[in-house]
């Protein structure tokens, strides 16, 4: 047994930043000491402070060391494993106050946090089942299987509340029950979106990569509700710590007989394949996924029939999104009421969100619905970096929309956000400040439907590529009045006729931005400026005369030699020459570049 | 596995070692001296005893965990005892057999080892 657990995230974000070489230097230097079997390491899953990794915490002592370096592992183990002298200049610098340690509960970033889905993320081993098991993993699956019938399975999540965490918030338990007509007699499939495209969403990544156990249990705890004996997680192909650790996964519940035939001796069966996506946003659309585990291009089909009728081989499906089933387990685990207490009237339990963009804490926060966007930007998120001023929060990806200032305390549930002309979506929440453009924003979103529109239906595949064009010239400075219009209309006509929910939410990243910051659309057409000094065609680099000391320190900086002066004279910026890139304003110790 | 209890019992044997990573402030800490002085005496096979024999007995309340030099060089191994609410007990020159009964008297039934304690000890 080991009396202490050193726990090394092994998380997609820590891992860039050097997690493997870390647990490798702590591996030796524990040999060295003769801390083999004393001190266990334990590579986890994410914990969801990206900001400060790699991230390391000694249990149980409970230290959370952050941003650790491999330079730093020999003193970790003589000092703090050997010795017991915790490292201070290593911890995470909120927990290290004056007289001792403060939790990492009661840390800004996961006081207000509640964590369900994420609940083992950064706890336990995501490779070893016995740890899933040891924190009540499968307790859930057996107690369907012996206590539960399959309706009051579908009842339970009835009555929970619990809502798809994809983004469009339908009721999962209203989904189940759809499928689970004709138990027994037909063959039924249960699937699992793992097909996260959203830029700056990485919630199922993480659960995936932290605890991919959770995901399966849940799936079979579906298949027993609609009477499902096989399971397809889709998940993409460049995600690979989580496929790989999803491979692990399956093996070992199948080798437990926690996956295969006659689970619990119940005469329940139930497998899970994986499918790899290869990249297409479309894909994520529950049609087009079904499709392409079909072994076909990733194209939707018109609904209905929905997949609870005819979804996969033409087969009743019901697919869920990977956040929704690691609900599930403490749902059947806890009752209905325990989840139901959580959130909103209409949104239960919590909600995980990528949080990124210009903020200090980026990362993955798991709040209860209803929490408002203030809280999590400035008290989670610990507020903008730079004391710079909150503009907007972009939610939903390229299906979302812009929550401007001035909803900075709406409490964020499904029905809210959309109230607002924004969307739950994924969970990806992007927090831009004073120098976001919000044309060049809506611009970037387009650009990415417009590379991802699958090409089946007109509407999208040709009005988003117009809507993209015209925010180009508008950026541009080559805007009229008459584009805005014409914008806006081409807006409602694609999401009245586009086939499926990529093209029907395309045109929200606009519309949202029209609605609330028209001005600055106004400006771009009208004055030819662009506010927020990012549209490079509206804007120009000057040197102020009164400050520049002429040290030619910007001239030599220049990679467009677009500067010219003489040591000690004022310096000039040739508009013909230069590039907008900036670099002679970084530079500048005087502060004498200045753009408008 | 066939069976729920089978899951039950994997869930039992893993419990106390998952547990050490929940963070209770109702918790009885052990902390054992563990700076140069104190290794020097032999307090790693004291930890390692009081670690082994918390997580074999399943005491969930109880953390064992180890800090630097108390001060009282002459006296290590020391382990100290803090429990929520409780005045804390300083034991002397522990060896893993004397900690064994510590974890025995006291931590299970609540009855401190007297003549291990800092009070009490005749040197």
């Amino acid at each position: 047994m080991y009396r202490s657990h050193v726990l090394v995230c092994g998380g997609t974000g820590c891992t860039s930043s050097g997690s493997e070489k870390i647990i490798e230097a702590l591996k030796n230097e524990l040999e060295k000491n003769g801390l083999t079997d004393e001190v266990a390491i334990v590579k986890t899953g994410c914990h969801g402070l990206c900001a400060a990794g790699p991230i390391m915490a000694v249990y149980p002592e409970a230290c959370f060391y952050s941003m650790v370096k491999v330079e730093d592992i020999p003193e970790i183990v003589s000092e703090h494993l050997l010795k017991g002298r915790v490292v201070s200049r290593l911890l995470y610098k909120e927990t290290s106050a004056e007289g001792g340690i403060l939790s990492l509960n009661e840390t800004d970033f996961y006081k207000k946090q509640t964590r369900i889905a994420l609940r083992n993320c950064g706890v336990i081993n995501p490779e070893n089942i016995d740890e899933y098991i040891g924190t009540g993993g499968y307790e859930a699956l057996g107690k369907v299987l012996t206590e539960m019938t399959p309706d009051e399975v579908i009842q339970t999540l009835l009555d929970a509340g619990l809502r798809g965490r994809g983004g469009a918030g339908f009721p999962t338990g209203l989904k189940w029950k759809f499928a689970s007509g004709n138990r027994g007699n037909v063959q039924k499939y249960v699937c699992c979106n793992a097909d996260e495209g959203d830029p700056g969403a990485f919630m199922d990544r993480s659960v995936l990569e932290g605890d991919p156990h959770v995901v399966l249990e849940a799936m079979a705890i579906a298949g027993y509700a609609i009477g499902a004996d096989q399971g397809y997680i889709y998940v993409r192909a460049e995600y690979p710590i989580a496929v790989e650790r999803l491979k692990i996964a399956i093996a070992q519940a199948r080798e437990y007989g926690l996956l295969g035939k006659n689970i619990f001796d119940t005469g329940f069966n139930f497998d899970i394949d994986l499918r790899l996506g290869a990249g297409a946003f479309v894909c994520g659309e529950e049609t087009a996924l079904m499709t392409s585990i079909e072994g076909k291009r990733g194209e939707p089909r018109p609904r209905p029939p929905f997949p609870a009728v005819k979804g996969l081989f033409d087969k009743p499906t019901i697919l869920n999104n990977v956040e929704t089933y690691a609900n599930i387990p403490q749902i059947i685990l806890n009752g209905a009421q325990w989840f139901a207490s959580m959130g909103t009237e209409k949104s239960k339990g919590t909600k995980v969100f990528a949080l990124g963009g210009k903020v200090n804490n980026t990362g993955l926060v798991e709040i209860p619905m209803g929490t408002t966007l203030r809280t999590i930007v400035e008290d989670i998120g610990g507020g903008i970096p730079g004391g710079k001023k909150f503009k907007a929060a972009q939610t939903g990806g390229p299906s979302g929309g812009c929550i401007p200032a001035e909803h900075f305390d709406v409490p964020i549930d499904y029905d809210n956000l959309i109230a607002i002309g924004s969307m739950m979506g994924s969970g990806g929440l992007i927090v831009m400040d004073e120098d976001n453009c919000m044309v060049d924003i809506a611009k970037f979103f387009l650009q990415f439907t417009v590379d991802e529109s699958c090409g089946k239906c007109t509407p999208c595949r040709v009005g988003t590529k117009r809507m993209y064009e015209i925010l180009d010239k508008i950026t541009k400075g080559q805007g009229t009045m008459e584009d805005i219009d014409k914008l806006e209309e081409l807006c409602y006509y694609i999401k009245e006729n586009a086939l499926c929910g990529l093209g029907q939410t395309a045109p929200n990243p606009v519309l949202s931005t029209l609605r609330y910051f028209r001005d600055e659309y106004i400006a771009h057409v009208v004055d030819k400026k662009c506010p927020a000094g990012v549209c490079k065609d509206l804007l120009s680099y000057k040197i102020d005369p009164d400050k520049c000391r002429g040290c030619t320190l910007c001239a030599r900086t220049c990679p467009a030699d677009a500067i010219e002066g003489k040591v000690k004279e004022t310096h000039y910026i040739n508009p013909d020459k230069c590039l907008k890139c900036g670099a002679c304003m970084e530079k500048c110790r005087f502060g004498a570049i200045y753009k408008e | 596995m066939k069976s729920l209890a089978e899951l039950k019992a994997i869930r039992e044997r893993m419990q106390s070692q998952v547990g050490m990573r929940a963070e209770d402030d109702s918790q009885t800490r052990v902390v054992v001296g563990m700076a140069t002085c104190g290794i020097a005496s032999g307090a790693r096979p004291v930890l390692k005893a009081l670690s082994d024999a918390v997580q074999e007995k399943k005491l969930s309340n109880v953390m064992v965990t180890q800090t630097g030099c108390i001060g009282l060089c002459k006296y290590e191994p020391i382990v100290e005892v803090m429990e929520p609410g409780k005045e804390k007990v300083t034991y002397v020159k522990m060896t893993p057999e004397k900690a064994l009964e510590v974890v025995e008297q006291h931590l299970i039934r609540g009855q401190v080892v007297t003549d291990y304690t800092l009070g009490n000890i005749k040197l």
